[in-house]
């Protein structure tokens, strides 16, 4: 098995407590939550792993230490070997690992600056990571991504107002495409979607994975969606992962009663009908 | 008079604009028969909340009821004054909100909130009110004994039950639920579908359930309509319709839904080429004729009404 990610027992507590003076006064103990107790998992290059879950279970927090955007509690984060969250390496090891790793967010409206061109949302990667020797090869590069992700090289002029939902959504792959990622978090990536649009979409990042074999973790709670997407799947409760099989199984037959649960409750659209 | 609690003929909602006018919704009718789920299906912007607005006389300005009827039981309802229409909010009609935060307020007690809404509505004292709000509370699966609390204290679901509780308690012939789960987690949600059904069967109130969720449609409704940029696309018994669906655009909206009953990583899911055109850029003829793989010059020239009262598309003006 050729593992690209490696998580080793993850945990990320955030203080709840009350300030010191108002503990002092009221005699209450610090309190603390545990959004992420002891997960471990690993993703072989190439595949999707889909970590499902409540809201609440964990799952951004995971996806956001993944990528390097929070720092955990406990444990590791091995990226191709390399310990993600190692003080030790410098900065432009760092930098290096970074480059691999990038993240689709869930609201298109959200992660794209408004008052930048799509031309200059996509070139930022780019010039950050020094991919382009010129203008020239970045504007190049820029086109090709756009291509790449279904819309035309004439969109980099213009705003991210001026597209739709969707649209939006394929310009926040193609940024994330901007670095030459190995690895891309999508953080529920299709669930501020409609439906036909959320096809399009799901088609296109798995199109981007057979072409680029890139490695996916995909955060959703939509397990009609994990189903079609992923590989294997995780499925979080409060932190914790209670499960963990290849998709199908999973789905078909799964062991703890919360998947169980899960699973019954997703809404179907045929069972009305038979 | 008839078995429909209520009837909308030839609705059309407009918004003026700096060059004309947008059409949010076009020449839409349809029933709702008493004690009946009706599920208006759509995606953003197909008007399903604009419907919903529209029946209970809450459009925003500058948007206005342009043309067509509302009928409540035998009560024209769409030109009604302002004071006659707040009575039949809550009183006959009641609401369901998405996020049921923001239609509690946050600064009084749910039982407070309950008792008002009942002493509004009903001709009754505030003693009976009370026992009325804490046996509401009660069939939504609340402890009566958090009459006391904030909505704060409360979980996503659980306030969605309070709100529940809440619309049914002046108890109203409809009740308009504009996508009423989907903040909720799964799990919570088919709970909640489930409440919201029984009680409408056990109240004989009439439920209008806008969502944009395919399943959501399918566990809950009896019939459902099918939106598209503001026009009626497909209306029919919900079983029916997701079986056989008939408009190009319904069966590609089900094609296009993925299932956790089937498929697996190397299914490609069937897609809807393009998006809903904007309300302002409107295609001429069929709305849906850019993004239909069944295009005729006849869809493009004219617009197709409802045929045989169940789909609007050409493909089927001959059967």
């Amino acid at each position: 098995m050729d593992e690209f990610i490696r998580v080793e027992h993850l945990h990320k507590r955030y203080d709840l407590s009350e300030p010191w003076l108002a503990r002092m006064i009221y005699r209450r103990p610090k309190r603390f939550l545990d959004a992420v107790d002891d997960v471990s998992f690993s993703i072989e290059r190439g595949k999707t792993f889909a970590l499902v879950g409540e809201s609440g279970s964990g799952k951004s927090t995971i996806a956001r230490m993944t990528v390097g955007l929070l720092t955990p509690t406990r444990g590791k984060v091995l990226i191709d070997g390399h310990d993600l969250h190692d003080d030790s390496l410098s900065q432009a090891e760092h930098r290096r690992i970074r480059q691999r790793l990038q993240m689709v967010f869930q609201s298109p409206y959200a992660s794209l600056n408004p008052r930048w061109r799509v031309g200059s949302i996509l070139a930022e990667p780019i010039r950050v990571f020094r991919l382009a020797q010129d203008r020239d090869e970045e504007q190049a590069r820029v086109h090709e991504l756009l291509d790449q992700v279904g819309l035309s090289a004439s969109d980099a002029r213009r705003y991210p107002h001026e597209f739709s939902g969707g649209q939006r959504q394929r310009i926040s792959i193609a940024r994330a495409l901007a670095s030459k990622p190995d690895f891309i978090v999508c953080d529920e990536p299709t669930s501020a979607l409609d439906v036909s649009v959320q096809a399009q979409v799901l088609n296109l990042l798995k199109q981007l994975q057979r072409d680029l074999g890139l490695t996916y973790l995909f955060i959703t709670h939509n397990l009609a969606v994990v189903r079609v997407m992923a590989h294997r799947i995780g499925v979080l409760k409060s932190g914790k992962l209670v499960e963990e099989q290849d998709t199908e199984k999973l789905i078909e037959s799964p062991q703890s009663d919360y998947t169980q649960m899960l699973i019954r409750s997703a809404p179907r659209i045929h069972r009305a009908a038979s | 008079m008839s078995d429909s609690i209520l009837r909308v003929r030839n609705l059309r909602v407009v918004f003026p604009h700096r060059h004309g006018e947008l059409v949010a919704i076009d020449d839409i009718s349809f029933d709702v028969r008493k004690g009946e789920i009706l599920g208006f299906v759509g995606e953003s912007g197909a008007g399903k909340s604009m419907t919903g607005a529209a029946i209970i006389g809450l459009i925003d300005p500058p948007g206005y009821i342009d043309r067509g009827e509302i009928w409540l039981d035998d009560e024209r309802i769409d030109q009604l004054d302002s004071g006659a229409m707040t009575r039949i909010r809550g009183d006959r009609i009641s609401m369901v909100f998405q996020d049921p935060l923001t239609s509690l307020n946050p600064l009084r007690t749910i039982g407070d909130q309950l008792v008002e809404t009942i002493l509004t509505h009903m001709p009754i004292g505030e003693d009976e009110a009370k026992q009325k709000a804490k046996a509401g509370l009660e069939e939504v699966g609340i402890d009566p004994s958090r009459f006391d609390a904030y909505p704060h204290e409360f979980s996503g679901g659980m306030r969605q039950r309070v709100v529940i509780a809440l619309a049914l308690s002046a108890e109203p012939e409809l009740i308009i639920a504009d996508e009423p789960t989907t903040a909720l987690d799964v799990s919570v949600q088919a709970q909640v579908l489930k409440l919201l059904r029984r009680l409408c069967q056990e109240h004989g109130a009439s439920v209008i359930l806008i969502t944009h969720d395919m399943g959501v449609i399918a566990e809950t409704t009896d019939r459902v309509a099918v939106l598209y940029a503001g026009r009626l696309a497909e209306i029919g018994p919900t079983a029916k319709v997701l079986n056989e669906p008939q408009h190009p655009y319904s069966q590609g909206l089900i094609a296009s839904t993925p299932s956790v009953e089937q498929g697996d990583i190397d299914t490609r899911l069937f897609q809807i080429s393009g998006a809903m055109p904007r309300l302002d850029a409107l295609p001429s003829g069929c709305a849906f004729n850019p993004r239909c793989e069944h295009r005729m010059d006849r869809c493009v020239a004219e617009r197709p009404d409802l045929l045989q009262g169940r789909v609007a598309c050409w493909l089927y003006a001959d059967g």
